[in-house]
Formats: structure tokens, C-alpha cells, sequence
């Protein structure tokens, strides 16, 4: 009966248990849980987005960071200069300044392959935060753009912490992009992505537009950056250079590795990695109050650990791994299956 | 419109492609009627599959022309082969690795989805039913080249032969009026060879072939027409019996006495 429904109907339903579960998780977490849950969730939409590009379509990113800054970016000019903007609203355009900025790069991708597309998203992500240098007045250099969002309804104001508030607003609008990811993921676009991946002859003889289909992959994923990026600055109230480091794009490309790239659930379990290295290494510094230099580099370390061990042990990372423990769970006697068929 | 009424369903005329100094084919003309069987043979080398590229639009030609149901194609794209009813199988297979079987002849028929990438995007009704029907076709084109059963397995790990039928299936899934096999048989048992050429034979209730192949007696007991290509140059052509006894054909394969060549 549910196969009968079109899919994205079944998508909302699933989007809708999740978000219902996330709220109810956020009346049992305290104000700083809310607020790693709610960074969760954008690093998991940024993720997401890259789980499009390098995991389904193969063009691989190392500069996903540069949608996250054009996102925050906007949303923080859209909050400044636009006040009488809904939040939604600068949400909404902030997905569509990371799609523009997507559909250009992706242009200009389409042309270049393997290194040649790495070191060029590399650039994009060194280049674009130092623009904030060359325009200090609009973007405020490098301390970066500070500024209140007041969009907590007035009914709300002090009955629920406002980090419980926004991790609503950030998970109902991830949960929607991860909606129209899903459709495409499961759909003929997908299929698509994935046969480009695979062979560029044979995609194109099957009557695939390959250029197009890269230059699609390019637009949804930064899209998906753009609004990741917007999130963030919604939840931080600050968009600064700072934040969009080379480091930023490439941990977003290792939690997608760390997560398994095959599938969307990996994107889930590289982003709550991301958020929760950075957590768990912070106490492990205090408790064995380790030197500032030191504990300032420890995530990034264990983060290559964890990253080496997991690849080695399941190539296709922690989604890989669990596929095939379910796999094990659910046919324990697998030679009986084979006779039967 | 039916395809009995244009004579000619594909013409080359007098192809020329240079790589370099390296001539690789040379004024080559050919011409495939509807649901017909066009050998086109030839030593290692000889412009075979460059012929092929040259009609999917890999490759342009420096001169010459092509047509397409008397229409001339020019500048078209390999992409927009599949939606005027040409299909190809590679070489090397070309299968995508990361999709399953089912997948990969999903992936063929895209030319006959009705719905768009936005629809797919939205995850509608309309486009789930037309995937359904894809998958449906799909399968019905698998269970004719009897390789159903690993519909939902990954090709990587299935033996040659089976993926060989595989890629046919993702060539015939979208129905082409023409189809280009480059070396169909090679890899093959006898038996599988056997079973390929009966299918071929069948294909041409509605499909013209064209048949590059390496495998003399399948080429000779197939095709209505026979093209010999060396160094990118036709030397010879007609029905199989009279390439056969061809001498430029014979000098063409090491010098092999016209009688040596295997007969069908
Ligand atoms: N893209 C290319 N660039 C340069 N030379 C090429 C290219 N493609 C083919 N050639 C050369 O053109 C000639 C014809 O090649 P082609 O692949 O068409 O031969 P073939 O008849 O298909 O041979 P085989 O039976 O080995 O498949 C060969 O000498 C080959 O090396
Ligand atoms: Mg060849």
C-alpha cells in the first residue's frame, strides 16, 4: 500500500516522523544539545549535497565550504540590509545564491575531470572568504557580519529556549531538502547521476546528456550548501571568513567518506561524526587539560584516525558497514537461499 | 510512418577521419537498409569501431556526410542517438558498475520516459508509475536474453558472457530501429555464439544491424551484406559468399587462401 503512494509523498511522511521525534528530542536536551543538534543538521544537508556530487555522480569537491559562505553570507546581508524578510524567505534565497553559484561552477566543471575538477573547487574554496577583504564596508573583512534573527513567534518568547526553537526551524528545513534529495536519489535521476559516474560512453549512447546531468549534480548540491551555509549563519547569528575555511571543505568531504558515499544515510552518520568529534575531543582536552595547540588540533587528528580506521575496515564507510551487518541479521544461513533460488 | 518506406534507413557517404598522420578510415560509403544485416569486417586496426564513433557523433569526420532516414546529420551529439532509434553495445562492454543489472537496462530505456528530471526531482505519482513501467520493460528484455535472475546483482561480479547480455539488453530495452554491435561475439562460448546469431536473425523483424565481429562463420551466417574495411579503406563488399571469395579479402587476413577462410 505504501509502494502505491507517489514518492514523495511517502519522503514527507518519513520527514514528518523524523521531525516529530526531533521535537520531542529537544524538549529531553538541554539548550547546548539543541544547539548540536540543530549543527547536525546543516553539516548533514552540506553533506547530503556532497553525497550528490563526489558519491553519486563522482565529481569530486574539495571546496564545498565556498556555498556554505555564499549562503551565510546571504542570509546575513538579506537579515541586515532586508529586515522585512521572513526567515524562510532568506533561507529560500540563500539555497538559490548557492544553486547560481553551483550552475557556474558546475558550468565550468563539466570541462575539467579528476585532479584538474579537485584543485578547482579547492581554489573556490580558498578564494571566495577572502572577497570579504575586498569589500570591508559590505562584508565586514574578516571579523565578519554579527546580527540578530528575531524569528521565534511572539507567543513563544520565553517558554522554550531559543536554541530549542531554532533546531526546529533548521531540522523542518533540512528535512525538506533531504525530501527532494531522496526523490531524486531513488528516482531516474539518480539512476542517472550514477551511470555518468560509471561510464561517460555508455551514459551518453543510453541518451544521457552528460554535460547536463554534471551540471545538475553541480546545481542541487550547492544548493544544498548554499542552505546548509544559511543555517549556520541563522543558528550562529554571524557569517565570518572564518568559518569557511579549506578545513571546513575538507572535513565535509571526509565525513562523507566516513559515512559512505553510496547513499544520503551515510551523509547522516558523517555529519553526526563531524559535530561530535569536535565534542568528545574538547572534553578530552579538559579532562587531561591538554595545551591549547595541542587540544586546538585534536579533532582534526582523531578525526584522521577514526577516518583511516573505518575506510580500511569497511570501504564503504559506516553506511557499508551497517548494510552488511543488516545483511548478516537479517539471512543468517545464506547457502540455504542460494538453493532455493 | 513506418520504416518500410524509407529505402535507405542510414547512409555514410564517403567518410574520411585522420588522427594525426594515422589514416582511419578513407572515403568510406555505406548503406543499411531497414531490418538488414551489415557485416562490417576487418583485420585489427582497421577502423571498425572508429566507423561507429563517426555515426554516433564521437567522432567527426573531415569530410564526407551522413543521413539518417534521408535526413542529413550533422553536428548531432552522441546523447541524441538514442532518441532517433540508433543503439550501440561497446567494445569493452562499457556496463556501470555501480548500478545493478536491472539499473543498468533501466538506464537504456530512458528514451521512453514520459515524465522530465523535474518530475523525478518531485518524486511524483506520474513519475514513480513511469519508472515502473521502465523497470517493467526492463525486465521483460532481461527474461527474453534469459539473464533475469541477476536483475538485482552488480555486474562487476557476473561471468562475461552473462554481462555481454547484459549490454544487449540495455541496447535493445529502447526498441532501436538500428543497431550497432562492436564484436557481440567475442568472449562467447560456441553455444552462446549459436544462440547470438539466432537472435540477430530474429532482431530483424524490426531492426536493422550493423555487425562489426572478428568471428567469420557468425558474420557469414548472419549478415545479408558484408563491408571489408583495412587500413580505414572499404576493399571490398556484397553478399557473404562473394566476400568470401574475394582476393583482396584474403590478402587482407595474412595472405589466408580465399578456401582457408571459414565457411558458414
Ligand atoms: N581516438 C583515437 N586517437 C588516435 N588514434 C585512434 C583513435 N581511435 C582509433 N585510433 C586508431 O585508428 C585506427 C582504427 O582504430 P579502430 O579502433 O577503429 O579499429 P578497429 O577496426 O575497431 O580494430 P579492432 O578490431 O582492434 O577493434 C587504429 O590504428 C587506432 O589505433
Ligand atoms: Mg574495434
Amino acid at each position: 500500500m505504501l509502494n502505491k503512494l507517489p514518492p514523495v509523498v511517502v519522503h514527507l511522511l518519513a520527514a514528518l516522523g523524523c521531525l516529530v521525534l526531533l521535537v520531542l528530542l529537544t524538549f529531553a536536551a538541554d539548550p547546548f544539545t539543541n544547539l548540536r543538534i540543530a549543527t547536525v543538521g546543516y553539516y548533514l544537508i552540506a553533506v547530503a549535497g556532497l553525497a550528490l556530487l563526489t558519491g553519486f555522480n563522482g565529481q569530486v569537491s574539495l571546496g564545498h565550504g565556498a556555498f556554505m559562505f555564499i549562503g551565510a553570507y546571504t542570509v546575513a546581508l538579506l537579515v541586515k540590509r532586508v529586515p522585512a524578510f521572513p526567515i524562510w524567505a532568506d533561507l529560500l534565497l540563500a539555497t538559490v545564491a548557492g544553486g547560481v553559484a553551483g550552475l557556474l561552477a558546475g558550468a565550468a566543471a563539466a570541462r575539467l575531470r579528476g585532479p584538474y575538477l579537485a584543485g578547482a573547487t579547492l581554489a573556490l574554496a580558498v578564494g571566495l572568504p577572502a572577497v570579504t577583504q575586498r569589500f570591508p564596508e559590505l562584508l565586514a573583512g574578516s571579523n565578519g557580519l554579527s546580527f540578530t534573527v528575531n524569528s521565534q513567534p511572539a507567543g513563544l518568547v520565553g517558554t522554550i529556549p531559543s536554541t530549542q526553537w531554532q533546531a526546529w526551524i533548521v531540522w523542518l528545513a533540512v528535512l525538506l531538502a533531504l525530501v527532494v534529495l531522496a526523490n531524486l536519489a531513488r528516482g531516474k535521476l539518480g539512476r542517472t547521476l550514477r551511470a555518468v559516474r560509471d561510464d561517460e560512453v555508455a551514459a551518453s549512447l543510453a541518451g544521457v546528456h552528460v554535460g547536463r546531468t554534471k551540471i545538475l549534480a553541480f546545481l542541487v548540491s550547492s544548493a544544498c550548501g548554499g542552505l546548509a551555509g544559511g543555517l549556520q549563519a541563522f543558528l550562529l547569528g554571524t557569517a565570518a571568513p572564518g568559518s569557511f575555511t579549506v578545513a571546513l571543505s575538507l572535513s565535509l568531504l571526509a565525513a562523507l567518506v566516513l559515512g559512505g558515499l553510496g547513499s544520503l544515510w551515510g551523509a547522516l552518520w558523517g555529519a553526526i561524526a563531524l559535530v561530535y568529534f569536535q565534542v568528545w575531543t574538547d572534553d578530552i582536552a579538559e579532562v587531561l587539560s591538554l595545551r591549547s595547540d595541542i587540544s586546538d588540533n585534536l579533532p582534526l587528528a582523531l578525526y584522521g584516525v577514526v577516518l583511516i580506521v573505518v575506510v580500511l575496515a569497511f570501504p564503504a564507510g559506516i553506511q557499508g558497514g551497517l548494510r552488511k551487518l543488516w545483511v548478516r541479521v537479517r539471512r543468517p544461513v545464506p547457502s540455504q537461499r542460494g538453493e532455493a533460488s | 510512418m513506418s520504416i518500410t518506406s524509407h529505402e535507405k534507413l542510414l547512409h555514410v557517404g564517403g567518410v574520411t577521419v585522420r588522427f594525426g598522420g594515422l589514416v582511419a578510415l578513407s572515403e568510406v560509403s555505406l548503406t543499411i537498409r531497414p531490418r538488414t544485416v551489415v557485416g562490417v569486417i576487418g583485420p585489427n586496426g582497421a577502423g571498425k569501431t572508429t566507423l561507429f564513433n563517426v555515426v554516433c557523433g564521437f567522432i567527426r569526420p573531415e569530410t564526407g556526410d551522413l543521413s539518417w532516414k534521408g535526413r542529413p546529420l550533422r553536428k548531432h551529439r552522441p546523447d541524441q542517438l538514442a532518441g532517433l532509434g540508433i543503439a550501440r553495445t561497446l567494445q569493452g562492454l562499457g556496463l556501470f558498475g555501480g548500478l545493478t543489472v536491472l539499473e543498468n537496462v533501466m538506464t537504456g530505456a530512458g528514451r521512453l520516459a514520459r515524465t522530465g528530471s523535474l518530475a523525478s526531482l518531485l518524486g511524483t505519482g506520474k513519475s514513480a508509475r513511469d519508472e515502473r513501467e521502465l523497470r517493467d520493460r526492463s525486465m521483460a528484455v532481461l527474461t527474453e536474453l534469459d539473464v533475469a535472475h541477476v536483475a538485482q546483482l552488480h555486474p562487476g561480479a557476473l561471468p562475461y558472457g552473462v554481462r555481454k547480455r547484459v549490454a544487449l539488453a540495455r541496447a535493445l530495452v529502447s526498441e532501436p530501429e538500428l543497431l550497432l554491435l562492436d564484436e557481440p561475439a567475442s568472449g562467447l562460448s560456441t553455444g552462446e555464439m549459436d544462440e547470438l546469431a539466432d537472435r540477430i536473425r530474429a532482431l530483424t523483424e524490426k531492426t536493422a544491424v550493423v555487425l562489426v565481429e572478428h568471428h567469420m562463420d557468425l558474420v557469414m551466417r548472419v549478415c545479408d551484406e558484408v563491408v571489408v574495411l583495412d587500413f580505414g579503406e572499404v576493399i571490398a563488399s556484397g553478399s557473404p559468399d562473394e566476400v568470401r571469395v574475394d582476393p583482396a579479402v584474403a590478402d587482407a587476413y595474412l595472405g589466408t587462401a580465399p578456401e582457408e577462410l571459414p565457411s558458414a
